[in-house]
């Protein structure tokens, strides 16, 4: 900070902006990176629970039970997915990730009984036999697509759409298009590959009925279906994906991860978890199917608060994936150095396209990748997954919910205007909900 | 010869009993325009589909031989892994789409969007193909015996296109190559195998000028100055 008060910063053209501006004239090329958006959104944080008082009754802390068990696929499917915790792994490819951080979230989630996610890239035999419960991304692209896979899965998830970049297709740059993540896509290798953003065979939400219905026709009507889109009319898209048969929808946010897209897709496109999780829910509530096809919401969620907020507000279940990397070793400190020889930092390093990740997660360099232990990193998520699991029923219980689903909207304030709106409740110390008719 | 009837079975029955099975031969009669027969067969049975079918017939199919006497609606034989399956009349949209292996034959013409992601497996149209056909086509061979549509082979990888009749336009990266020798023996294989009969010399072979295959960026500041 200069203490030259004649120095005066732009606001408007601030330091980060003016670099851009510099690396797009020297380049000529879209700024492409990994992570979610960066930027300042209302979120969770300006929600709080008001917990029990003289009109509520708390449960006690660390002996009376409060549930944390989630039935997924129950509407059609013969075979839903039974999970112990509230929390899944979101899909992120054997392509973007590395064989060993694909193993380490398998093993992770599968050591507290919830559920991992493939990606845009097809199913490792790694990842289906460390993970006890496997969910199979059906993607526009279908890299890797086979039924064997589909048949081998415990749930399949459509994916419309994800929400770092609603209306955008994959990317995976040549650096990490290695020689069995070029065979597996069937693509040369080295290529900048640019995954479809639209299905090569559906458009709408009629043929999407058509081709639930086949995926179900194939897997026996056993295997669970997700529609996933990402935040962008929340409450259309759930409400159409309920009506094309979904079993479960999974609505991902504006802060939701992603291994490569255009900066200014990651930070523009797509509207907060927050806003969106209210609106998927008034679909489920108005075609009264709420809590009858299940909702997961998944975009910037770090923390049990995150979780019990998002369950308050109506979902079944949360995912995460930024969360997930971090507690893998993405980002850690101790590599500090070596992030900042490739030009980040530890806490900044975002660079998930460029495959010379040294915390060999977003890698398919072999000896990058073998910095990470999955056994000692899966050990880690499973401790943070334990932690966000204590978390939300710490918050639960201080609500007198016995259950972490009977948490709900009454149970919390807003700290911000803005979050009261987009979450449908009361300003802290008021009854004002700001665009209801109704106080509460 | 087993007979399933589609006026008196659902679908269901229909499709487990040909999953199901291991081997043998299948007539499925009164189809009526039923989405998804036949899908996720994983055997070398053979089906014959007397009548129209609707969406994804013979979808992700694997080693099965499935034959539809009659048109085929949106996404024939999606995804198809491995087996034949022929339509004796036309095929809607997306016939073929991103099948991984195989061999797809529809003797009347394809609508748009043919071969879309096709990632290894071949296609021949006996008619046309709409717009759009072999967008981003990784892999295969699409043989069509009449016309293309508008924009053929949009941001196409490594499929090859055969076109005998005219091309509406090619898509983005999409260029006109030389027929050489191994084309000309391709074709005409693969012509004989599907009993229709056209010279390989009259097709024009077109692929991908693997120019949208990276992206190039410049670097200005490690440029001197200009003089």
């Amino acid at each position: 900070m200069s203490s030259d008060w004649n120095l005066r910063p732009s606001y408007t053209f601030s330091p980060d902006v003016l670099a851009e501006i510099r690396r797009a004239a020297n380049t000529g090329i879209y700024s492409i990176r990994g992570f979610g958006a960066k930027r300042q959104v209302p979120n969770f944080d300006d929600l709080v629970f008001l917990g029990a008082s003289m009109s509520r009754y708390p449960l006690e802390g660390y002996r009376e039970a409060c549930g944390t068990d989630v039935v997924l696929g129950s509407r059609h499917a013969i075979e839903p997915i039974r999970l112990d915790i509230p929390v899944t792994i979101a899909g992120m490819s054997f392509g973007s990730l590395s064989a060993n951080a694909k193993e380490a979230l398998g093993r992770g989630a599968s050591a507290v009984g919830t559920s991992t996610t493939t990606g845009d890239g097809g199913m490792t035999d790694e990842e289906r036999s460390h993970s006890t419960k496997l969910v199979y991304q059906y993607l526009p692209s279908r890299y890797g697509m086979n039924p064997d896979d589909l048949r081998r899965a415990d749930a399949i998830e459509v994916v419309v759409g994800q929400g770092a970049k609603p209306g955008g297709g994959g990317m995976l740059m040549g650096q990490k298009i290695s020689s069995r993540v070029a065979s597996m896509r069937m693509l040369p290798e080295g290529i900048d590959q640019r995954s479809a953003c639209r299905h090569p065979d559906w458009t709408g939400p009629d043929d999407l009925e058509i081709k639930i219905q086949e995926l179900r026709e194939i897997t026996g009507w056993r295997k669970p279906i997700y529609v996933k889109v990402g935040a962008a009319r929340p409450y259309y898209d759930t409400a159409l994906a309920v009506k094309a048969g979904a079993d479960v929808v999974v609505v991902d946010g504006m802060q939701g991860g992603t291994a490569a897209t255009q900066d200014v897709f990651i930070e523009h496109v797509g509207i907060p978890t927050l806003a969106a999780v209210p609106e998927a829910v008034r679909a489920l509530k108005e075609l009264e199917v709420h809590r009858g096809v299940q909702l997961v919401v998944a975009g910037g969620i770090r923390s049990g608060a995150d979780v019990a907020k998002a369950l308050a507000l109506g979902a079944d279940a949360v995912s995460i994936g930024t969360a997930a990397l971090v507690a893998i070793g993405d980002n850690d400190p101790s590599l500090d150095d070596e992030y900042r020889a490739v030009g980040s930092a530890a806490g900044f390093w975002d660079q998930y396209q460029a495959g010379n990740d040294p915390a060999g997660i977003t890698t398919q360099d072999p000896d990058l990748a073998s910095r990470l232990d999955p056994v000692l990193a899966g050990r880690r998520l499973a401790n943070y997954l334990k932690v966000l699991t204590l978390e939300v029923q710490t918050l639960a219980r201080a609500c007198g919910k016995s259950h972490v689903h009977n948490l709900e909207p009454q149970d919390m304030a807003a700290l911000t205007v803005e979050a009261a709106a987009m979450a449908g409740v009361p300003l802290a110390g008021t009854t004002w909900i700001p665009g209801s008719t109704t106080d509460r | 010869m087993t007979v399933l009837d589609l006026s008196t079975s659902s679908l269901r029955e229909v499709n487990s009993e040909l999953q199901s099975a291991s081997t043998g031969d299948f007539v499925v009669e009164n189809p009526q325009g039923v989405h998804a027969l036949a899908c996720g067969l994983d055997s070398a049975v053979t089906v014959r589909i007397d009548g129209p079918v609707g969406y994804y017939c013979a979808g992700m199919n694997q080693h099965s031989n499935v034959f539809v006497d009659g048109n085929a609606g949106t996404g024939l034989a999606e995804n198809i892994m491995s087996g034949t399956v022929t339509v004796s009349g036309s095929a809607g949209q997306s016939a073929g789409a991103t099948g991984h292996g195989g061999l797809v034959v529809v003797h009347g013409d394809a609508s748009a969007r043919c071969g879309i992601s096709m990632k290894g497996v071949d296609i021949v149209v006996g008619g046309d193909v709409g717009h759009m056909s072999a967008f981003m086509a990784q892999g295969g061979n699409l043989v069509v015996l009449g016309d293309a549509g508008a924009d053929l082979g949009d941001s196409i990888y490594e499929a090859r296109l055969f076109v005998r009749g005219t091309v509406a336009s090619l898509g983005a990266d999409c260029i006109e190559k030389e027929m050489r020798s191994e084309h000309l023996e391709f074709l005409a294989g693969r012509l004989a195998e599907v009993e229709m009969d056209a010279d390989p010399a009259d097709f024009r072979r077109y692929g991908s000028a693997r120019a949208l295959y990276n992206f190039h960026p410049d670097d200005v500041d490690a440029l001197e100055a200009s003089p």
